[in-house]
């Protein structure tokens, strides 16, 4: 810290845009993680129960998805498909549907591996009580397997929410953006990161402790 | 199709950015985090403490703040870097955070009996480690190691934001130049595919064979 003269004032008087930034990143977690569930639950079981045939169409979606950089895929959705077909959208709403189709591919895996690993056993049970098999699957299946998916569930949420910082690169105002909005404006690049960083890094640990309340209120005794 | 084959040499002057990146930063933090995940796993509480607030502190926050702070923050306090130098540093360190944790978690998942055993038989720690924990180790170290690679290939995607030309970058000039968007970013995402698919199935492999 070569004589670095510290000056909050000037960066606090922005607070507003941060806290403003860290709205919009929860908001878009929280928007995307509804849809991703939605894909990936109905995926993980159309993977499972329906015809063989979608199957290939499903992994093909997972590998894509999962090894390709997901800036590439924002900028595929918001630059590339607009290009190409005439449909327009604002930043927001692309940035929401491409990190929804990325977090399903990634929520398909989690939750595939939590159905499987629901005890035969406990399937049966619910047959032998003369429950259908969409009964079996809401009052059975499901929340066993969601039970089960809580750790690696918890672990893709706090990841997504991280994932938001990407919408910077095309503009949306999240935490990120205000961030560099910030400091393009006071140049006190230090202060705006020992505020700013703080704020990604208790918003992480706040959505990790509270699934973790949820594991342990949830967990599966055996 | 005579696009594709004009901008390819550029693309892969980019991919070689992208490779180097990636590989710079999974040596370096190999070179770090097994060491210090190994500390993690059996060192003396006051030195696992630190390495825990480390681990911690840099996954809780995304690789984009880490890289802006390493690449924009730094120069406020005299560190200044050039853009790759602050690139691969920044990814370095989270990326060891990663290795950190798999290692620890490699030698946790080990049964204590194992370590009981080997003491029965009258091993020494040295011993122990290499004979017994080691080998054990590296079976459950590789799936997520090798997953964690294609995460960094897929993160240094974001060096590109730093002004780096790496695929990324070169993928956006190309773009601006030749105003083809769609089919030059569906020919980028098969280029970071072709890399990172047969490692996927590498890890998945691994994990059948070893977990």
């Amino acid at each position: 810290m070569t004589n670095y003269h510290f000056n909050f004032a000037i960066v606090w008087r922005y607070a507003a845009k941060l806290f403003d930034g860290l709205l919009l990143s929860i908001e878009l977690a929280i928007a995307t993680i509804a849809i991703g569930m939605v894909i990936g639950l109905v995926l993980a079981l159309v993977e499972m129960d329906g015809p063989r045939w979608v199957r290939p169409f499903i992994r093909g979606y997972v590998e894509f998805i999962r090894n390709v950089p997901l800036l590439l895929l924002v900028y595929l959705v918001f630059y590339g498909v607009p290009s190409a077909i005439d449909l327009q959208y604002d930043a927001t709403t692309s940035f929401v549907v491409t990190l929804a189709i990325y977090s399903g591919a990634y929520l398909v895996e989690v939750l595939r591996a939590g159905f499987e690993a629901v005890p035969k056993g406990l399937i049966e049970a619910g047959k032998a009580i003369g429950l259908t098999p969409v009964g079996v699957l809401i009052h059975v299946r499901l929340p066993t397997a969601l039970r089960i998916a809580l750790p690696s569930l918890s672990n893709t949420y706090v990841s997504l929410f991280k994932d938001t910082s990407i919408a910077s690169a095309i503009a949306v105002p999240e935490l990120a953006y205000g961030m560099r909005w910030i400091e393009t404006q006071t140049f006190r690049t230090v202060e705006v990161y020992l505020l700013a960083t703080p704020i990604y890094l208790v918003t992480s640990y706040a959505i990790l402790l509270l699934l973790r309340l949820a594991e342990r209120r949830y967990a599966i005794t055996r | 199709m005579t696009l594709f084959l004009q901008t390819l040499p550029f693309l892969l002057d980019g991919l070689r950015i992208t490779l180097l990146v990636s590989a710079g930063v999974i040596v370096l933090s190999l070179l770090i985090g097994v060491p210090l995940g190994c500390v993690l796993a059996f060192g003396p509480l006051w030195a696992r403490f630190p390495i825990r607030i480390y681990a911690d502190f840099v996954r809780g926050v995304p690789i984009l703040v880490l890289l802006y702070f390493v690449y924009y923050g730094l120069p406020a306090i005299k560190v200044n870097l050039p853009s790759l130098t602050a690139a691969i540093v920044a990814l370095t360190a989270f990326k060891s955070a990663q290795v950190i944790e798999i290692t620890r978690g490699a030698f946790q998942s080990i049964p204590r009996g194992q370590t009981e055993a080997a003491k029965s038989i009258g091993l020494g720690l040295l011993d122990r480690f290499v004979h017994v924990l080691a080998p054990q180790a590296i079976r459950r170290f590789l799936p997520p190691f090798v997953n964690s690679v294609v995460d960094t290939v897929k993160g240094s995607s974001l060096v590109s934001l730093l002004g780096i030309v790496d695929l990324m970058l070169a993928l956006q000039q190309v773009i601006g130049r030749t105003h083809v968007a769609l089919p030059l970013y569906v020919m980028g995402a098969l280029m970071y595919f072709a890399i990172n698919y047969p490692l996927s199935t590498l890890s998945r492999r691994l994990e059948k064979r070893f977990i």
